[in-house]
């Protein structure tokens, strides 16, 4: 679909990119021990004696973290093993205790699957499906401090032993946005799955970027492997730069090295980290410490049976079922969070269907992503809560509120955090239809703009906008505008 | 397959074991006469036979997920060699 | 009371229970005997407080009628084996000094048996020998001699040879051994004991110091089979915290003790008989055979064909583990830090090269090598599948008899110094040894003679995965037939 080229001097360039994304497993306890995994506790405080490597120390499956692959995979509509190891992949650095990660590489738990990407949310033209080629259990490393004394690096162990779902995409896309689209979407599944939180900011997520150059039909070019970038836009830019490097180097006539590289977010640029290349060979070997995982029919049900509906899923419902735009319904679906609360809301009405769907989206995407946007605000904190929403909403179909009431009432809710009905209760804010009411004004202002009525009356028909706006005036915005209308025809013949 | 004293050299720097000239020169024919002989294994046929897995048959059972280890930090760090402000302490890596 | 130090662990446990001498007595005899057996340097450690506690627990448990299977049992503990507070250094440089925050979980349950614990018991370093050779506190030394008049100190076997020692010169009455490829079962041939290693996964190796995991596994040695299967009950169990523990209830393996094994059908391995070995073996070997015919067994010749591959294959797979297990030892969270100015590959590298001695250097050289780019296939992998075929060899050949009856070792104890040049001619020690620990099955070494220069040699026999009871009852069958009272005469 994406057309995205690299005009360099011999012509146009193809980008090719893979990712290897380490998404952490949403679990209480580390993969192979009872520590906590819990973000920021004091340093070496959430370390057992296994994750410490000490002498004789053996490592125990967690088994939420097993459920939580196998859970992803199947949102991703890979293809289960339900026979997979453990291998040791051995190499030396201070945040690996063991001197070796426990990992999947010969018989990986989630083997092939797909995702369906939507490059512009608006447009299920242009959909492409991205390949996944594995995902694989494994324990991350541990974390260093160099700046912190000037001869000592510092040793923190509180994540080693977590666990990481390493989700292997194929080599199957073709540009930055790509790239950014499938990271998104790949949080968005995960998220809704509920295997990992997805905050890349908190390193829960960060992605290994493979990229390589060719001419257009050509076969693949030497990739190199910029690892652990972590967000989206650091993501694309490192590819963008990354890309560019390549031509480069290929058009002045030389070869692109396979290496890893790092991304420098402050520069924009990706620099070589031979050093750490040198002499690499993981050694892998299967885990003899632990036996072949083995998944039941029974486990595999039951972790079918606890997916949730999937952005997709979704996003075709509220479609068809509440008759929201693509664009409303993607917006509604991107984030679980926010397709719970959107739900949460919904079901507060106790209506379904489009009758409150079209209201109801429009309202959270219009008014309270703005309220929210103003007040820096997530979703999960805002101040009013969907039951809250779901009032609002009600006072508005019972024409309780107008529109204008609504949003004057909105603000209130959101400074005080208090109930709509008893904010339009205790402010009088109820907009009134008692046409007696409305009569009285209407007959009043038509005596004090005897001028008007007759130009209007001699067919200046802009001037009934004048009446409304003065009825309305007289009547403090309380007025039921149709009511209001209505009479107002009526009374000017 | 033999090892000459530069595989010697390679396999210690992977192992990381600091090897003097000595050294490699007494381990070189020392693996190279193991590795000759072990090198009798090629002699058997194994078509079709998987790589054992697990000696005695048995399933790998799993831990539920509870934390119920951690928070002692100074049992961890009670034997290191260097430990400043509750972290391990080594000598500084350049990244 | 000096001869309560000669006393079986069944008899001691026993004469707690019936009043005939307290545990304090029993822990101060050994004690003594721990003393004065130093030149043996079979303990590595003396606790002598931890083995008085248990003896006071135990006589203060007779008062209240609340004995344990072990109270007032002192023994000797491998230095494999981490307990709490308590020095364990796997007979390595690079663990001088540590001491565990934590028990290991066949330590605890002798404890919580009730047993005490005299000290920790020297071995070869990391586990990896046949001698105690390279154990970092020097050579345990065997308390027999040979009778030529010739005073060379012999080895007493490995790994665990503080543990034959001390077991045999009465400084324990029994002791934890452990074994990956013959490591209770030689070193209890060389000086005259009984050791069983059990069923792979009957032990847990939960805070013992790997060396090879697929094939650790920890045992008693104790001087005759009855002992043997007391300290294997409190031993065993499964343990949560081990993947590869097997969850079974541990069978009363001491109440169903019984030398008839009237029907049984024993194997003869015709492999075995291999060139160049002493004939005394050939004849201890046959003579044992004619023992099981006199004890009412039916003795089978039958074949494990891909016996001679077992001992390169122990020596990919092992190595290749133990290069990964011992990668932990990198001067970091504890135990021996090298110094350099090499930055941190220059720590780690100075580290391991002072910590480690030259047979485990040489051993993770070799576990690297094999592991490496290109090698994967052709050695581990290749190992693993022939491995498959030696464990497939003997399940065959147990669907014709319940037992194997092998010797132990391919000779007598040597003299210290006379192997250790040649790792080779070490490696072979295990050549008998080896093959049931590739396949994970229970093996007992049972003392059946003495060699022409009376030095003790030891008859091996191999079970089904399980079949522990088997194993003992013919151990005890033997045991009975051969009637071995022989003991090293103290020079020591
Ligand atoms: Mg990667
Ligand atoms: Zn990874």
């Amino acid at each position: 679909m994406s057309s995205y080229r690299i005009h360099g001097a011999t012509g146009e360039w193809e980008v090719v990119i893979g990712l290897e994304v380490h998404a952490q497993v949403v679990s209480n306890a580390k993969l192979f021990s009872g520590a906590a995994t819990e973000f920021g506790a004091e340093p070496n405080q959430q370390v057992s004696l296994v994750d410490a490597a000490m002498p004789g120390m053996l490592p125990v499956l967690n088994e939420e973290c097993v459920r939580q692959a196998v859970r992803t995979g199947m949102a991703l509509n890979a293809q289960i093993n339900a026979w997979s190891r453990f291998d040791r992949k051995n190499y030396f650095y201070p945040d690996l205790p063991q001197g070796y990660q426990i990992s999947q590489l010969y018989h990986p738990i989630v083997g092939e699957g797909v995702i369906e990407v939507l490059l512009d949310d608006k447009d299920e033209s242009t959909a492409k499906q991205i390949g996944i080629e594995r995902i694989h259990l494994e324990q991350d490393a541990g974390k260093m401090l160099h700046d912190q004394h000037p001869s000592y690096s510092y040793v923190d162990l509180n994540r080693s032993g977590v666990a990481l779902m390493e989700i292997v995409s194929k080599p199957d896309m073709r540009s930055p946005e790509e790239a950014g689209a499938y990271v998104r979407k790949l949080r968005s599944i995960l998220r809704y799955v509920g295997s990992c939180d997805g905050n890349m900011e908190q390193g829960s997520m960060r992605a290994d970027v493979n990229v390589s150059v060719r001419k257009p039909g050509q076969p693949f070019g030497t990739r190199t492997e910029t690892k652990n970038v972590n967000s989206v836009r650091f993501i694309m830019a490192a590819i963008e730069y990354e890309a560019n490097r390549q031509v480069e180097v290929l058009e002045e006539g030389g070869t692109v090295v396979q290496e890893t590289r790092l991304f420098d977010p402050d520069k924009g640029e990706t620099r070589s980290l031979r050093s750490k290349e040198e002499a690499h060979d993981y050694r892998y070997f299967p885990d003899p410490d632990l036996l072949p995982v083995e998944l039941s029919d029974a486990f595999l049900d039951e972790c079918r049976e606890t997916l949730p509906e999937l952005p997709d899923a979704k996003r075709h419902r509220y479609e068809q079922e509440l008759g929201l735009s693509a664009y409303n319904a993607s917006v509604l679906t991107a984030d679980v969070t926010t397709a719970r609360w959107f739900e949460e809301l919904l079901a507060a009405t106790g209506k379904a269907g489009p009758e409150i769907g079209k209201a109801a989206s429009n309202w959270v995407i219009s008014d309270l992503f703005g309220a929210l946007n103003r007040l820096g605000r997530d979703i999960t904190d805002s101040p009013v809560s969907p039951k809250q929403g779901a009032d609002l909403l009600g006072l508005v179909a019972d024409g309780t509120l107008s529109g204008t009431l609504a949003k004057q009432v909105f603000e209130i809710m959101l400074e005080t955090g208090q109930d709509p009905g008893r904010i339009v209760e205790e402010r009088g804010l109820k907009q009134t239809s008692d046409t007696g009411a409305i009569d009285k004004v209407i007959a009043e202002i038509m005596a004090a703009n005897e001028d008007k009525v007759a130009e209007y009356r001699g067919g200046k028909d802009k001037l009934f906008g004048f009446f409304v706006g003065q009825t309305m005036k007289a009547m403090a915005g309380k007025a039921n505008p149709q009511v209001v209308n209505e009479l107002l025809k009526k009374a000017l013949g | 397959m033999s090892v000459d004293a530069a595989t010697v050299r390679h396999i210690a720097k992977l192992a990381r074991i600091a090897v003097s000239d000595e050294e490699v020169a007494a381990l070189e024919p020392e693996l190279n006469n193991i590795l000759g002989w072990i090198e009798q294994l090629q002699e058997v046929d194994v078509t079709g036979v998987q790589p054992m897995t697990a000696v005695i048959p048995n399933t790998l059972r799993m831990r539920q997920d509870v934390v119920n280890d951690g928070g002692i930090r100074d049992d961890v760090l009670a034997n290191a060699p260097v430990a400043e402000h509750g972290f391990f302490a080594v000598p500084k890596v350049i990244e | 009371m000096s001869n309560l130090t000669d006393l079986s662990i069944a008899a001691i446990r026993d004469g707690v229970r019936d009043g005939s001498f307290t545990a304090r007595e029993v822990a101060e005899g050994f004690i003594a005997n721990v003393e004065k057996g130093r030149s043996l340097n079979a303990y590595v450690v003396e606790t002598p407080e931890h083995a008085l506690a248990a003896a006071d627990a135990a006589d203060q448990a007779r008062t209240s009628d609340d004995l344990k299977p072990l109270s007032g049992v002192p023994i000797g503990m491998k230095d494999l084996f981490a307990t709490k507070g308590v020095q364990t250094t796997a007979g390595s440089n690079m663990l001088g000094g540590f001491k565990p925050v934590y028990e290991s979980t066949v330590s605890r349950k002798l404890w919580d048996a009730g047993a005490g614990m005299l000290g920790k018991l020297n071995m070869d370093e990391f586990a990896m020998g046949s001698s105690n050779e390279t154990s970092a506190y020097g050579p345990v030394i065997s308390p027999w001699r040979r009778n030529d008049g010739g005073n060379a100190p012999l080895a007493p076997g490995g790994s665990s040879g503080g543990s034959a020692s001390a077991v045999a010169a009465r400084l324990c009455p029994g002791a934890t051994g452990t074994d990956t490829g013959g490591s209770i079962r030689q070193p209890a041939a060389f000086v005259g004991i009984s050791g069983i290693k059990p069923t792979y996964g009957r032990c847990s190796r939960w805070g013992v110091v790997a060396f090879a995991s697929s094939l650790d596994q920890a045992g008693p040695m104790a001087r005759d089979v009855r002992d043997c299967a007391i300290m294997l009950e409190a031993m065993s169990g499964f343990d949560p915290k081990d993947s590869t523990s097997l969850d079974m209830p541990v069978p009363n393996w001491e109440a169903a003790l019984s030398s008839d094994i009237r029907g049984k059908r024993i194997g003869i391995p015709r492999e075995y008989r291999i060139d160049g070995i002493p004939e005394e073996i050939g004849r201890v070997w046959d003579e044992g055979i004619e023992r099981m015919r006199d004890a009412g067994a039916e003795i089978v010749e039958v074949s494990l064909p891909h016996t001679k591959y077992a001992l390169p294959t122990y020596y990919i797979i092992a190595p290749a583990e133990a290069s990964s297990n011992l990668a932990r030892y990198d001067g970091v969270r504890y135990g021996l830090r090298g110094t350099s100015d090499g930055g941190i590959d220059g720590m780690y590298q100075a580290t391991r090269h002072d910590g480690f001695g030259s047979e485990v250097k040489r051993r993770i050289m070799i576990g690297t090598y094999v592991l490496s780019a290109g090698f994967y296939d052709a050695y581990f992998n290749q190992a693993q599948k022939v491995r498959a075929l030696i464990a497939r060899d003997f399940e065959r050949v147990f669907n014709e008899v319940d037992l194997i009856l092998t010797p132990t070792a391919p000779s007598a104890a040597f003299a210290l110094g006379d192997k250790s040049s040649d790792p080779l001619a070490m490696y072979l020690n295990d050549v008998f040894a080896v093959p049931a620990s590739l396949a994970g099955l229970p093996a007992m070494s049972v003392p059946a003679g003495l060699d022409g220069q009376g030095l003790p040699l030891g008859l091996q026999l191999i079970g089904r995965p399980f079949d522990e009871q088997g194993v003992l009852n013919a151990g005890l069958a033997l045991e009975e037939r051969s009637g071995f009272t022989h003991r090293p005469k103290a020079w020591w």
